[in-house]
């Protein structure tokens, strides 16, 4: 399984989704690949494709609950750039190239502060943070002994 | 006899950041004026003032998540001037060059395969539908998965050198903080073979691309310029690293040579336009009408004397002969010349891995500290140059960048009015088609529009037709 937080730590609450997966990565996750990049990339397709289950953790904006967390399908090819994919893209990328589509999920990590240049996230976000965490460690947890 | 017209791309797509092209048509439908626009505003020369010099080099890798590589080892190598330092130990410069040579080749793999390649292979006025990454691995599969992999070549070496893929931390003032394991260089080896077949592939599909459609390459977004680039010290060679200013006119004279980067400023004028908050350098003797230039792989082509890597030194004298050894003025021979690069690269990667130094010790080198320190390279898109001084506290006090979009900007005008005049004048009807061809000449550059400036957030995509009154008469929705 592997997990892959992306975001700009230099926006604010961009960082979340980095924020994340480095907090998931200190802990003893076994069963998990866990990568951090600042923005999801063609060659996350070739990742993805060498596993069965993929959750993709970044920030989202405009959200009243502190975290979502949805399965995804493959789609949305047309917005296939090269600094600004989103994570049905690259799903897609990988079933075209591949063949393969693991089953995969979005957890959405709602933030407030996007626009300065600044590192460090606000006090929201870094509530709803732990908050999200909390959360993937049980459903993770259910997941390997389901 | 109609109302005179305003047309607006914007965002330009498939290319790096946000633009916006604005074409005027007078009541004949010819056009008037067509102009860039780029349209978001840059703050990172006032933010980086007080921050602290070792801090630089890695804070002005958040101008781009495209080619961070490029601002970290300029900013680095003006901080080896500030530091006193003027010759790397052998492991930092081949390190560092290392690291370089992965960004170039993963950026320009990603630049042919999935931003150009559908013009290319779909033609420029191909349904919007067809122009995208995934219709060209439906129909060359195997391209799709090279491409991928080239670029997570690159990635891995920019990640082994600097310590991760994105705003790494591995070039320091005097030099780099780490080597390259045994283990990793192994790794890399095991497969450099393989990247330099499909390396070569790729120049020959650029080389065959350009070749059968030369009628349309020499006329397409095509004019005669100056060009510059920084070429090796000792014999004019290519080198992206490191090197003195070369600038040669269209017909290949020499406007000056050899000169030290440090002394830029001195032949190269910054000029501002109302327009844009882009700036438009030129080179001062010449002035404003005549001293604008281009840079980038076709630019570094017509000014370096040979290659030093057998390969694409090869296909270097085939292009240079397409136009018997004077510049080559073809913008979409920008192509061909972005994959001679790759080969290079390769070529490079293949032979610092087989050199010891890289696993060195002697990482950093210290010297007699001085307040002005300017750094240049050869970025993927072109030369690139940061400018710093520093107070008696090692807090930066000045800064100056100019990107390589920014010295492209007065070609890739000229490019957009080029384009336009040929393609658009004259019709009743502008479609989608004809509105490609001109992001075709501005992707030939391969812009980074939100390096040479700095953008915050994402626009939506959108190509609206406006009347004179202002009304909408057509729109469409693109891709970023």
């Amino acid at each position: 399984m592997l997990l892959i937080g992306y975001g700009n730590p230099g926006r604010g609450d961009d960082g979340l989704g980095p924020a994340f997966s480095e907090s998931m990565a200190a802990r003893d996750l076994t069963s998990w690949t866990i990568d951090t990049d600042y923005q999801l990339v063609a060659e996350h397709a070739f990742d993805v494709s060498g596993h069965e289950l993929v959750v993709f953790a970044d920030a989202e904006i405009g959200s009243a609950e502190p975290f979502s967390f949805r399965e995804i399908k493959p789609g949305a090819p047309e917005v296939l750039g090269s600094h600004s994919l989103v994570p049905e893209t690259v799903l897609s990328l990988c079933e075209t190239l591949y063949g393969v589509a693991p089953t995969a999920f979005v957890l959405g990590i709602s933030g407030v502060e996007y626009g300065e240049v600044k590192e460090g996230l606000s006090d929201q976000a870094a509530a709803n943070l732990t908050k999200a965490q909390a959360f993937f460690l049980d459903w993770a947890g259910r997941l390997s002994t389901a | 006899m109609g109302e005179p017209r305003l047309i607006e791309i914007s965002p330009v797509t498939r290319v790096e950041g946000h633009g916006k092209v604005t074409i005027h048509l007078n009541s004949e439908n010819e056009v008037d004026e067509a102009r860039l626009h780029i349209v978001e505003f840059r703050g990172f020369e006032r933010f980086i003032r007080g921050r602290l010099m070792w801090e630089v080099p890695v804070i002005v890798q958040r101008l781009c998540g495209i080619c961070p590589v490029s601002h970290h080892l300029a900013a680095a190598k003006a901080m080896d001037m500030i530091a006193g330092v003027d010759q790397l130990t052998p492991t930092a410069e081949k390190m560092r060059r290392l690291m370089h040579y992965g960004q170039v080749m993963q950026s320009h793999v990603l630049h042919f395969f999935h931003l150009a390649a559908p013009d290319l292979l779909f033609g420029f006025g191909a349904p919007a539908e067809k122009r995208n990454i995934f219709e060209v691995i439906k129909e060359q599969p195997e391209l799709g998965k090279r491409a991928v992999l080239m670029r997570k070549y690159g990635q891995e070496i920019i990640e082994a050198t600097a310590g991760k893929k994105i705003h790494g931390t591995g070039a320091v003032p005097g030099g780099i903080n780490r080597n390259l394991p045994i283990e990793r260089r192994d790794h890399f080896l095991s497969s450099i073979d393989e990247m330099l077949a499909w390396a070569q592939d790729a120049v020959k599909l650029a080389r065959d691309y350009t070749l059968e459609h030369e009628d349309l390459v020499a006329e397409f977004g095509s004019f005669p310029s100056n060009y510059m680039s920084l070429v090796r010290e000792e014999d004019g060679a290519l080198d992206l690293y490191h090197g003195n200013l070369r600038a040669l006119s269209s017909t290949g004279n020499v406007i000056f040579d050899q000169l030290p980067y440090p002394q830029y400023h001195e032949r190269l004028i910054e000029d501002v336009r109302s327009w844009s908050y882009m700036k438009f350098p030129f080179i001062k003797e010449l002035g404003p009408e005549v001293g604008w230039y281009r840079v980038g792989p076709l630019a570094r082509m017509n000014t370096a004397s040979f290659i030093d890597t057998p390969i694409a030194d090869a296909a270097h004298k085939e292009l240079k002969a397409v136009t018997d050894g004077h510049p080559n003025n073809s913008t979409l021979a920008n192509h061909w010349a972005r994959m001679i690069e790759v080969v290079h690269c390769v070529e490079k990667i293949r032979e610092l891995l087989n050199d010891p130094d890289l696993q060195g010790n002697d990482l950093v080198m210290t010297g007699e500290r001085r307040g002005e320190g300017i750094g240049v390279i050869e970025a993927p898109r072109g030369n690139l140059i940061h400018h710093y001084q520093v107070d008696e506290n090692d807090q930066v006090t000045y800064c100056n960048l100019i990107v390589s979009t920014t010295h492209n900007n007065e070609g890739m005008n000229r490019a957009v009015k080029d384009v336009a005049v040929k393609h658009l004048s004259g019709h009743d009807q502008i479609t989608e088609g004809m509105l490609n061809h001109v992001e075709v000449a501005i992707r030939a550059y391969d812009p980074c529009l939100s390096c040479a400036t700095h953008a915050l957030g994402q626009m939506p995509l959108q190509v609206e037709l406006f009347n004179a009154e202002g009304e909408l008469v057509d729109s469409k929705a693109q891709s970023v």
